[in-house]
């Protein structure tokens, strides 16, 4: 034997060679192989709020909770389903006033008034949003960006819900740390969900009205249902975003329909990487922070975060997670022959 | 009597707004979500020709039309040409560059650049006057912006129905792949149709800013009004765009005199939702079933 021989062997070879799916684990080096990222992300997301320096930061991270949550939303629809609903702005808006008023003129406590707002709230999107659903890609887009407009304009032209003023004192969260771990929680549950929703049967019609819904019409399915099904849950995320941040700001108002709420998501998304469920809300625990931190700067924050958006755009369209999973499946080490 | 004429006037403005996204995405189907920002640049370059170079009005006019239609090129040339095709990314795209354009006006304090806040920019009007008729009282300003109005609809008619670029434009909106079939070079002319939105945009930002200040956040009111126009009036159809922009102009009056100006946005957005909902393709625009709805 002059010297051993040696080849490369990708990690995940043995996983791949059996079935290609998660289900042929039969070693806990496999197990690990696959584990390691999903508690990975359970573990960064429940550690960081004890990590992060001080209150402030605290708090910015329960705000990039919140667009994770919608970048989650807004990615389960555009590229599961193909609803392409650039609302977000709307469903924060309508679950936070819904548990905001609850909260300021009947005096409902938050452990009500959330569960409250986010069911009423996904309700309400859903039949605003019904008529629309036939329409598609762009079209479906512009509408659905016209919502939170709308809703402003009859907000400041009638005064309901005290116009312009909004409701002010809303209640808090008894204890900070409910507040951060909530959210923390509903992040961890909704990425996990909803890939599982996505590999289940409805997942696979929730694919087929997104590549050919023609096709998925002719084998008798009614796709104005599915795509309800799948708005109603998408929107069922979005408004607890927005009945949390009601209790959380302690203020209801016009700001809730901000175009904010709707373009940060997006570029949580697509910086994320779409279609992968996980990575807009990686996308949006970065940018969120980054964003804070570049507070100081004043308008060159938003000139900035336009260029990374379009640079990932156009360089990277793929996206931060997407990558790192190749990355990850990719890797390879010496073993022995 | 005053009100149809101001409704008029108004509906003219939001046709001027509409004309150059229209051009754009209604002929080659360039969702230009830059165009508001464009419209800005070309009110801040002309000021700034004006007030801190003294060049006289005209000559300051003509440069920053120039100005403003490369600027619309380079977007195209640089950026939106890597995502022509994905409507989601080049609206993404157009619009990141739009934000990055208006955000980047305000900014303060870099190589004593002070940022164009303020009220204290303000175009000259074409021409200083009022008509004043017993029944009505109208600065001549407004009527010009008719006049204009009306010269830039019969100039874009005609081009995109006669002259060969503005045929070749038509072709691309209804078939890409046959009008590169038969030699047309879609990226050139996705340039030039990106020329022309732009010098439009600066045309429209010339005519409407005399009648207020040059201010950043008109570029998101003339976004979301050319947009509106486009949506309602139906895409590609002059006679449609015109159409909205009349109902628009009129609307948003008579509301402003009999309601009050807040119910504007409520007409507008109302307008833009139901239209997109009862018929995609908008009161005059062609129907493509398939391609707007199930």
């Amino acid at each position: 034997m002059a010297d051993e021989e040696r080849r490369r062997e990708r990690l995940d070879r043995g996983i791949k060679a059996r079935t290609g799916g998660l289900y042929a684990v039969n070693s806990w080096r496999e197990i690990g192989y696959l584990l390691a990222p999903r508690a990975g992300l359970v573990l960064v997301l429940l550690v960081a709020p004890l990590v992060v320096p001080g209150l402030y930061w605290q708090r910015v991270l329960c705000f990039a909770a919140v667009y994770a949550l919608l970048a989650i939303s807004f990615d389960f629809l555009a590229e599961r389903v193909g609803l392409v609903c650039i609302g977000g702005a709307f469903m924060i808006g309508v679950g936070g006033y819904i548990s905001g008023s609850l909260n300021y003129y009947l005096g409902l406590p938050a452990a009500l008034t959330i569960p409250i707002g986010t069911l009423g709230g996904a309700v309400v999107c859903t039949l605003f949003w019904l008529p629309c659903l036939p329409l598609r890609g762009i079209y479906f887009a512009v509408v659905t960006f016209m919502f939170p407009f709308l809703a402003t304009s009859i907000i400041l032209a009638t005064g309901l819900f005290r116009g312009t003023e909004g409701l002010s004192p809303v209640a808090g969260f008894p204890n900070a740390w409910v507040g951060i771990y909530l959210i923390m929680v509903v992040v961890l549950v909704s990425i996990f969900a909803l890939r599982r929703l996505c590999g289940e049967d409805i997942g696979l019609v929730f694919a087929g009205v997104k590549d050919n819904d023609q096709a998925v019409l002719a084998s008798a399915v009614n796709i104005t249902r599915v795509k309800v099904y799948a708005l109603f849950i998408a929107t069922l995320i979005g408004c607890f975003a927005g009945a949390y941040i009601s209790h959380f700001s302690g203020f209801v108002g016009v700001s809730l329909f901000a175009v904010d709420f709707t373009i940060m998501p997006i570029a949580a998304a697509i910086m994320g990487g779409p279609g992968s469920i996980a990575g807009p809300a990686l996308g949006a625990f970065i940018l969120a922070p980054l964003s804070e931190a570049l507070r100081g700067f004043g308008q060159l924050r938003v000139v900035l975060y336009c260029v990374v958006l379009v640079a990932f755009i156009l360089f990277k369209p793929e996206g931060l997670l997407n990558w790192a999973t190749r990355k990850y499946h990719q890797f390879e080490h010496w073993v022995k022959v | 009597m005053d009100v149809i004429v101001y409704g008029l006037v108004n509906g003219m403005t939001f046709f001027l707004m509409a004309v150059g996204f229209s051009f754009v995405y209604g002929i080659s189907r360039l969702p230009n979500f830059a165009h508001g920002a464009l419209y800005v640049v070309t009110g801040f370059i002309t000021w700034s020709f004006i007030e801190n170079a003294g060049l006289p009005f005209w000559l300051s006019i003509l440069i920053s039309l120039i100005i403003v239609s490369l600027a619309g090129m380079a977007i195209y040339r640089f950026i939106m040409i890597r995502v022509r095709g994905m409507p989601i990314s080049e609206i993404i795209v157009s619009f990141a560059i739009a934000l990055a354009i208006l955000e980047g006006l305000r900014l303060q304090g870099i190589g004593g650049f002070k940022g164009f806040i303020g009220p204290g920019y303000v175009l000259p009007p074409f021409y200083d006057g009022v008509v004043a008729t017993s029944w009505l009282m109208i600065d001549m300003h407004r009527l010009l912006i008719i006049v204009v109005g009306v010269l830039i609809l019969g100039c874009t008619w005609l081009f995109t129905h006669y002259h060969r670029i503005g045929l070749a434009l038509k072709a691309m909106a209804q078939h890409e792949r046959a009008a590169l079939m038969i030699g047309i070079n879609s990226d050139r002319m996705a340039l030039v149709a990106l020329a022309i939105g732009s010098a439009l945009a600066g045309i429209a930002a010339i005519a409407i800013m005399p009648l207020g200040n040059v201010n950043v956040e008109s570029g998101y009111h003339v976004l979301t009004h050319a947009i509106a126009v486009c949506v309602i009036g139906g895409l590609g159809s002059w006679a449609g765009t015109l159409l909205a922009a009349l109902v628009l102009g009129l609307g948003t009056t008579i509301m402003s005199a009999f309601g009050g100006t807040m119910w504007n946005n409520v007409l507008i957005f109302g307008l833009i939702i139901f239209i997109l909902i009862v018929r995609p393709s908008g009161l005059l625009g062609k129907q493509k079933e398939l391609e707007e709805r199930v």
